[in-house]
């Protein structure tokens, strides 16, 4: 770096490097560039002071501050659970039927319930409840499991068919799958859906429906009761749902009946009380009740 | 490299090429190392946390399809330490629960919902009808259908050989579940199947018939995949950040 140089041709100044007669210009970095690159490095060392930085083999430098972005939420959920502590205690503490009767804690629940719905239980019921194939609308008046508050309440909690000590129905036990099992022939299972066909006065052979009755009554009375009207008005928990009814779950056409007939349903809901807390079970039992059909 | 500062130039160290070679290697290992060196504390870096188990073959085939399809590209599997994160999805994830992920599903693009704690979220009947035709249940999705995977034999020959592969990163499967990774695999599919040692060797393996297929399907594979997922650690044993320190 001998005396300092200008290039003729540009005006710049060079480096003084030389490469077989090649000379380098220099173009220094923009002050306001380098300025900055400056600030930088003097924050990242503020930084390692003061926030947890450095790996130590096993640990790690702490900081000044003592920073941690765990207990930094640990505060903002106890934060946040506090503002609205006056509603979740008082929901926690009230039975599902006085929260709806408490017009503000009914507010509360609703508002929650919303959410929670949305978040959790939509994806299967849809967002305003209205279910889809297999998966049971929660705006009409059919319950399988039952449809006051308090059902409600327990279904959500300890789910259907779910893996819970106290879950609605059993574990892995739902319809009996009449014709994979051989217990119904082909013939009988045609006839029993006729049957029920004609329960709904949508039968075409009035002669099959005669003897799927005699089918129904061995074989599926026993939980859709006698005059096929579903296991909640026989007061058993089994979730069979009423065969004379416009609302079905898996279709009520006859190709679907013989399918239903011959492989069975057992459908699941999880059990919700292992994911969420109690006050928000019992927000969405509110909400449910309210979209349309409680009892 | 005191005496070099004396007659430091560009001069002397591009003239020889020597001294080039060597300050290179110098500058290049200081990056390097600065990356590497904290890899080898990892263990250090995983929470110490009970239950947290290899897959199971199963759910071994089913991530593999996962990937396969792409899944990542629209789901993430952490759950982030902020507040409407871990009121929406749960726990945040922690490192262990990902240790026997390779590669791992971390990340922040999310086009679906997060899926690290989808396991037990939704019944098996769900995941398959939701694989099969998202909007048939979620009439605002946008995610693609794959109803074909429902009826699809899953290839399963080689799952020993997937198994013995991840052991060698440190997947720490024993002979034993080698050894039957077969048989495992087929009874998880099977609920009429002994799964005493299914059970014992993956404890909280979710057992169903998922499509209700005879055989294996991939859809079964992947859907026992998913119903697996952040449901190995029992979060009522963690209930503050002091539990979780490594």
């Amino acid at each position: 770096m001998a005396q300092k140089e200008k290039d003729a041709l540009s005006g710049v100044e060079t480096t003084g490097h030389e490469w077989d007669g090649l000379r380098e210009l220099n173009n220094p970095l923009p002050k306001w560039w380098l300025y900055i690159f400056y600030v930088c490095i003097a924050w990242s060392l503020v930084y390692y002071v003061l926030y947890p930085a450095w790996p130590l083999g096993k640990s790690y430098t702490k900081g000044l501050l003592g920073y941690s972005q765990r207990e930094e939420l640990v505060q903002k959920v106890a934060d946040g659970k506090k503002a609205q502590e006056k509603y979740l205690t008082a929901i926690a503490a009230t039975s599902v039927e006085d929260i709806q009767k408490n017009k503000d804690l009914l507010a509360f629940a609703m508002a929650g319930g919303r959410s929670y719905f949305n978040e959790n239980c939509a994806a299967c019921h849809g967002a305003g409840g209205q279910g889809a194939k297999g998966f049971p609308t929660l705006a009409d008046d059919v319950w399988l499991w039952g449809g006051t508050t308090a059902d409600i309440y327990k279904t959500i909690q300890h789910g259907i068919r779910a893996d819970d000590g106290d879950t609605r129905g059993t574990v892995g036990i739902g319809m009996t799958a009449f014709g994979r099992d051989g217990i119904l022939n082909r013939e009988q299972i045609g006839q029993v859906a006729e049957y029920v066909l004609s329960l709904n006065k949508r039968s075409t052979d009035a002669a099959a429906a005669e003897k799927g009755k005699t089918v129904y009554d061995e074989n599926c009375a026993a939980c859709h009761g006698d005059s096929a009207q579903g296991s909640v008005a026989v007061g058993m928990d089994v979730g069979a749902p009423p065969l004379v009814t416009a609302n079905w779950l898996y279709g009520g056409d006859k190709a679907t009946l013989v399918e239903t007939i011959t492989n069975g349903r057992a459908g699941v809901m999880p059990a919700w009380s292992k994911r969420l807390d109690d006050a928000t079970v019992k927000s969405l039992a509110v909400y449910v009740h309210n979209l349309g059909g409680g009892k | 490299m005191a005496e070099e500062k004396k007659g430091f130039s560009h001069d002397t160290i591009e003239r020889n090429t020597l001294l080039l070679i060597v300050l290179i290697l110098i500058t290049v290992s200081i990056g390097g190392l600065v990356q590497i060196v904290p890899l080898f504390t990892i263990e250090s870096t995983i929470e110490k946390v009970d239950g947290v188990r290899p897959y199971s073959p199963l759910e071994l085939a089913g991530q593999n399809i996962y990937y396969r399809e792409g899944c990542y590209n629209c789901h993430s599997q952490q759950i982030r330490p902020f507040r409407d994160e871990v009121e929406r999805y749960g726990h945040y994830s922690l490192a262990a629960e990902s240790m026997y992920d390779h590669p791992f599903q971390w990340g922040s693009k999310r086009t679906g919902p997060d899926l690290a704690r989808v396991g037990g979220k939704y019944s098996n009947d769900w995941q398959v009808a939701h694989l099969v035709d998202p909007r048939a249940v979620v009439p605002e999705s946008i995610m693609p259908g794959y109803a074909w995977m429902k009826d699809r034999p899953l290839k399963y020959t080689d799952i020993q050989d997937h198994m013995k592969t991840l052991r060698i990163v440190g997947v720490p499967y024993s002979d034993e579940q080698i050894a039957s990774a077969k048989a495992d695999l087929e009874a998880q599919k099977n609920p009429d199947a002994d799964t005493a040692g299914l059970m014992k060797r993956y404890p909280k393996a979710v057992v169903a018939n998922f499509t209700g297929n005879k055989g294996v399907t991939e859809m079964d594979a992947l859907v026992a995949y998913l119903q697996v997922l952040g449901t190995m650690v029992d979060f009522t044993k963690y209930q503050s950040p002091k539990q979780l320190q490594q």
